[in-house]
């Protein structure tokens, strides 16, 4: 097949519509892992940077990209690992933060750069009724990116989506 | 040179690995639904941590070896890890004391790391610091309550401590591998960071109430290759899938 070859926007636009598989309200451009794309003649080079090491969503997120460029006449895509500057959530898309409120997922607030060895719990907002106290059960959720929390005024267990 | 290399960084990959193995091992056992989660999910950064480095360790050797084949299928003396990480879980209280040795630990040496001259190498301590940092303050926090908690807890923690401490010594020797790695700036002499390692220890021991023990003439040797009796068994486990069903995919 001799594809009209993609431009790079175009690319960039397909992968907007590439869902994180973990959290599928937001993309895998808006989650900040998709750091370039490089075309050529019947090809598209994505560069990616994973979240956590051991984030067993990576291949499936790999997949889902080389599938979705193709379906779109991508021709060969090759998708490159790019370990730095290691990901963090500043590069999550400013609007990230309300599609995860929104899916009952508390957003990550600013990085602290404390030197603490304990840690400094951080309360989120909750994100069913907005109340601002709220209680850690857990440093660890359902994936390694989240912490658990509850909420002592409507009394719901919600994710925290990690500051790192 | 090469081959110093690759013995450099499949210590850093196995012990990790190996880690990753024991907690796994917490799966479904976890004293609350939480922690279960926890030691899982810290499993799983550890395994992360361990694929890069194999990966990348096996390009270095340059023998066509995969993370896989480097994973599954060597034979017990060619494994690196440090010798504390293959000992058994015991009580959670015991699991926490190690994870918080280790992670202290990894944090002090991804610290260093990510500035070595093998820039694959630096970029993997970038991504791994955070993880390893996020471990320490977990395993700290169980530490501190559990030995400043009650007399049952007390008792058990300071049990805990005294019974892996002597595996501690081997974090820091160094042997010719260790000083050619820093000597080329790809590497750092673990003898070298001893003293933060110490510092953090000794901070949250005291916060926790325990008391340090005594060091011991004792050097565990499982970065030389020499394990525990724990070793094979853990192996058995670890390999058997590659060993029964050779070349076996997901
Ligand atoms: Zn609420």
């Amino acid at each position: 097949m001799v594809a009209t070859p993609l431009t790079e926007e175009q690319a960039w636009s397909v992968l907007r519509t590439v869902p994180d598989p973990e959290i599928p309200v937001i993309s895998v451009t808006e989650l900040g892992i998709v750091r370039e794309i490089r075309t050529g003649p019947g090809e598209v080079t994505v560069v990616v940077t994973p979240t956590y090491s051991g984030c067993p969503a990576t291949e499936v997120i790999a997949a889902s990209i080389r599938d979705a460029l193709q379906a779109a006449g991508a021709g060969n895509v090759h998708i490159e690992t790019r370990l730095s500057p290691p990901w963090t959530t500043d590069w999550l898309a400013p609007q990230a933060a309300e599609k995860l409120r929104a899916y009952g997922i508390a957003p990550p607030g600013s990085r602290t750069a404390s030197q603490t060895i304990r840690f400094v719990a951080p309360s989120p907002q909750c994100p069913r009724c907005g109340e601002k106290k709220t209680t850690r059960l857990s440093e660890f959720g359902s994936t390694a990116c989240k912490a658990m929390y509850r909420c002592p005024s409507c009394l719901e267990p919600f994710e925290y989506f990690k500051p790192i | 040179m090469t081959n110093q290399h690759f013995i450099y960084l499949l210590r850093l990959a196995d012990s990790p690995l190996i880690l990753a193995q024991r907690l796994s091992e917490w799966c479904g056992h976890g004293p609350v639904l939480e922690e279960d989660l926890a030691l899982s999910n810290m499993a799983l950064d550890l395994i992360g941590q361990a694929r890069l480095l194999l990966t990348h360790a096996g390009r270095v050797e340059s023998r066509d070896r995969d993370e896989d084949q480097l994973a599954f299928l060597r034979m017990e003396n060619k494994y690196r890890n440090l010798t504390i990480v293959e000992l058994p879980n015991g009580d959670f209280g015991q699991t926490v004391t190690r994870n918080f040795l280790f992670s202290a630990y990894q944090v002090e040496l991804w610290k260093r790391l990510q500035i070595s001259t093998d820039t694959e190498l630096a970029a993997i301590a970038a991504k791994s610091i955070k993880e390893s940092t996020y471990h320490l303050s977990h395993s700290a926090e169980w530490v501190i309550r559990l030995g400043d908690g009650t007399e049952e807890s007390h008792l058990r923690m300071q049990t805990a401590l005294d019974q892996l401490w002597p595996y501690s010594a081997e974090l820091f020797t160094s042997d010719d591998t260790d000083r050619s790695m820093a000597e080329s700036g790809i590497g750092v002499d673990p003898s070298a960071f001893k003293t933060d390692w110490q510092s953090t220890v000794s901070q949250v021991i005291g916060e926790a109430t325990l008391t340090l023990p005594a060091d011991t003439p004792f050097v565990s040797s499982g970065k030389a290759g020499q394990h525990s009796e724990h070793m094979g068994h853990l192996l058995g486990e670890l390999q058997y899938l590659q060993r029964t069903f050779p070349g076996a995919q997901w």
